[in-house]
């Protein structure tokens, strides 16, 4: 069974008085319930627009979209609005909890646009949804009395209390050190599990993108399957499958990412050994 | 209906949530709505007193509408037969079953006060009188049956006339001599205010009790009539058959009374002309306060629409969830509608306390008010739709940018 899938997906903007300006070109790409993909890619390589084409946020200029095997552009506006309340979780990197609510006003707020049991409820399920990201206890405090992790587990609560089938996680450690943002992935890695939901993570981490089991390169709006986790690191892809688009350019085959160092557990803690972002050894990076 | 339902309540309660975390900023731009709602009520609620005033102003000098003024003469200058005009005045009363009329006559009659005698203005008038002019008595009463039955006559006097006599408890029935050496001992039953422009004492009597006074003190003290419009006749009926009533009143009393005298019924009250006599007191506080709830209108606007602005992110993080674009519009106008309809309750509440002051009723009805009528309830429901329009309207330009906010570039921002 496919919960989303993009076929052949391209997304084009007009800005104005000037030409057309491509920024996904011919992605595919397919997520079933339980799986673990991992989209790394730099600022400006689309990632964003991928985002909001997988969320049921924007729609594809050209190419097939369907979510759980409809076809999003036949989907009403206000239908894919509560289609993506109901059944799709976001995790943002900054948190994007509502500032002047509690943590429990935050993790109640999609309940309000739940529906029967689940909007008369949602303090209950809010709270039991805190208790299990271990913040029973902080239900009451603002976001700006929370550290950076408690902001992010929070956040996750907050994607999953309404049982999402697909979570995308765009960048979700990004504002959080090292050994906060491997707690806050295996949070979500153990949550998902829990649930049998999909998780999307958008990064440009590759110790995070390595987690997952299907990994995915966005470059210049092309994406491009990545079969070896160590070639996730570099300024394009290496030897992976071009699903769509021109062929990459050459890939920095000196990486310690690329060579499976850090994968491997064999660089010192705090160390930093290429070019890429410095990071701890990844003990849940087994795939 | 169940998606309805719980899309109206949890929009009501994220309007409540985001009032409740922006509490200082919705409390600052209420207060203008407040204030504005507040001004608007005062104003329609003083409009409809001092409407009020008016009338009973009109009323006390021309009578309620309809009001029919009946005079006679002669037509060679001769002088009336007064029994006979009472007479026909009376007949055509029983014959059209008139209540209240009362015979009008000025005078002047000579008081001995303890700072010396003085002619005072004296209005002759039959009981109806009181009812039919809406006179406001502030000590005793006015004339009753028993007044008619007294073998002295009674008097009701101005404020200054009581205060020549030095202000005596009325329960105490405080006599003032009427006339010369051969006048009357007048009882004084009730009291009636002076306008502020008021120097001089005045009073009523009744007309039967003048001809006594007058009989028994013909040589002096009185003087009859100073202005020679001689006795009025005025009766109160409905406006709607008025008209017809003016014309049969003129024919039967010109019958009654013969050839050689002119019959004259004149209708004389504020609505003798039946449009609206205040239609301009009413425009010019309608347009007063219409510019200012457009002036709160514009400042709350403008609050809300920098709001929005600053709650671009917060809007986008919704949309993420699941809030529908016609949810994130009816929650941005519901936000503005119900902070303006509570601050239109405390605007109407305000208003209320200051139009119902004393304070204030004093000075709007400088003394010439009666009835002071109860708050009108149409300018507290007028403060009400007013504050929930302006709220609606306020919320419409703000709901409009939220529902055009790109969800992921909003998060991002």
């Amino acid at each position: 069974m496919t919960l989303l899938r993009l076929e052949d997906v391209t997304r084009t903007v007009l800005p104005p008085d000037q030409p057309a300006l491509t920024i996904l070109n011919g992605v595919s790409l397919t997520v079933s319930p339980g799986d673990r993909v991992s989209i790394v890619g730099r600022s400006g390589s689309g990632k964003s627009t991928l985002l909001n084409l997988m969320g049921l946020l924007d729609l594809p200029t050209s190419g097939v979209l369907e979510f759980d095997g409809r076809p999003a552009k036949s989907i009403s506006g206000a239908a894919r609005d509560r289609m993506r309340g109901a059944r799709i979780g976001f995790v943002f990197q900054q948190f994007n909890l509502l500032p002047g609510r509690t943590a429990l006003e935050n993790v109640t707020m999609p309940l309000h646009y739940a529906e029967g049991r689940q909007f008369w409820r949602r303090r209950t399920l809010a709270a039991e949804m805190l208790e299990q990201v271990g913040l029973g206890h902080r239900l009451d405090s603002m976001p700006d009395r929370l550290s950076g992790g408690e902001q992010q587990r929070v956040a996750i609560a907050r994607s999953l209390v309404r049982g999402p089938e697909l979570i995308l996680a765009d960048e979700p450690t990004g504002a959080l050190d090292l050994d906060t943002g491997q707690s806050v992935m295996e949070l979500i890695d153990e949550v998902a599990t829990r649930t049998g939901a999909a998780l999307v993570t958008i990064t440009h981490d590759p110790a995070i993108a390595r987690r997952a089991h299907d990994h995915y390169r966005l470059d210049r709006g092309v994406l491009t399957r990545v079969d070896d986790p160590a070639d996730l690191h570099g300024d394009a892809p290496p030897a992976a499958a071009t699903i769509a688009g021109d062929a990459p350019p050459a890939c920095d085959t000196t990486s310690p990412y690329r060579t499976g160092e850090i994968l491997a557990g064999k660089i010192p803690a705090g160390g930093s050994t290429g070019p890429g972002p410095s990071t701890s050894p990844t003990p849940g990076a087994d795939s | 209906m169940r998606r309805a339902l719980t899309g109206f309540v949890g929009a009501v309660l994220e309007a409540w949530q985001e009032l409740r975390v922006h509490r200082t900023r919705v409390l600052l731009s209420l207060i203008g709505v407040a204030v504005a709602v507040c001004s608007l009520t005062t104003v329609v609620a003083l409009g409809a007193i001092v409407q009020q005033a008016n009338e009973e102003l009109s009323e006390r000098s021309s009578g309620r509408p309809a009001t029919l003024y009946v005079s006679a003469y002669t037509n060679d200058g001769g002088t009336l037969d007064a029994e006979a005009m009472d007479a026909a005045w009376q007949e055509t009363l029983d014959r059209y079953h008139v209540d209240y009329a009362s015979r009008v006559a000025q005078t002047m009659l000579l008081v001995p006060f303890v700072t010396g005698g003085l002619q005072v203005g004296a209005q002759a008038v039959d009981l109806p009188y009181g009812e039919m002019h809406r006179l406001r008595i502030t000590e005793g009463s006015w004339f009753t049956e028993a007044d008619a039955a007294r073998l002295a006559p009674a008097l009701v006097v101005n404020e200054v006339f009581w205060d020549r006599i030095g202000r005596p408890d009325l329960a105490t029935h405080p006599t003032v001599r009427l006339g010369g050496d051969h006048g009357a001992t007048a009882i004084v039953v009730g009291v009636y205010p002076a306008a502020s422009w008021e120097t001089e004492p005045s009073m009523y009597l009744l007309a039967d009790q003048l001809a006594a006074v007058r009989a028994a003190d013909p040589s002096g003290g009185t003087e009859s009539d100073p202005y020679g419009g001689g006795t009025q006749y005025e009766m109160w009926v409905p406006p709607a058959i008025s008209t017809e009533l003016t014309e049969l009143v003129r024919r039967d009393i010109g019958a009654a009374l013969g050839d050689g005298v002119q019959v004259d019924v004149n209708r004389q009250d504020y609505a003798q002309y039946g449009d609206d006599p205040f239609l301009v007191t009413k425009l010019v506080v309608g347009g007063i306060a219409v510019l200012v709830l457009l002036l709160g209108a514009l400042g709350l606007v403008n609050i809300a629409l920098v709001t929005v602005k600053q709650r671009v992110r917060e809007i986008g993080i919704r949309r993420s969830f699941g809030a529908t674009a016609g949810r994130v519009f009816f929650a941005v106008m519901m936000e503005s509608v119900v902070a303006t309809v509570a601050a239109g309750a405390v605007g109407v509440m305000a208003a209320v306390l200051l139009v119902q002051s004393p304070m204030v009723q004093e000075f709007v009805g400088q003394g010439m008010v009666s009835d002071f009528p109860p708050f009108p309830v149409d300018a507290a429901l007028l403060g009400l739709a007013s504050a929930t329009l302006v709220g609606a309207l306020a919320g419409l330009l703000p709901a409009l940018v939220a529902v055009r906010v790109k969800v992921i570039d909003a998060i991002r921002y």
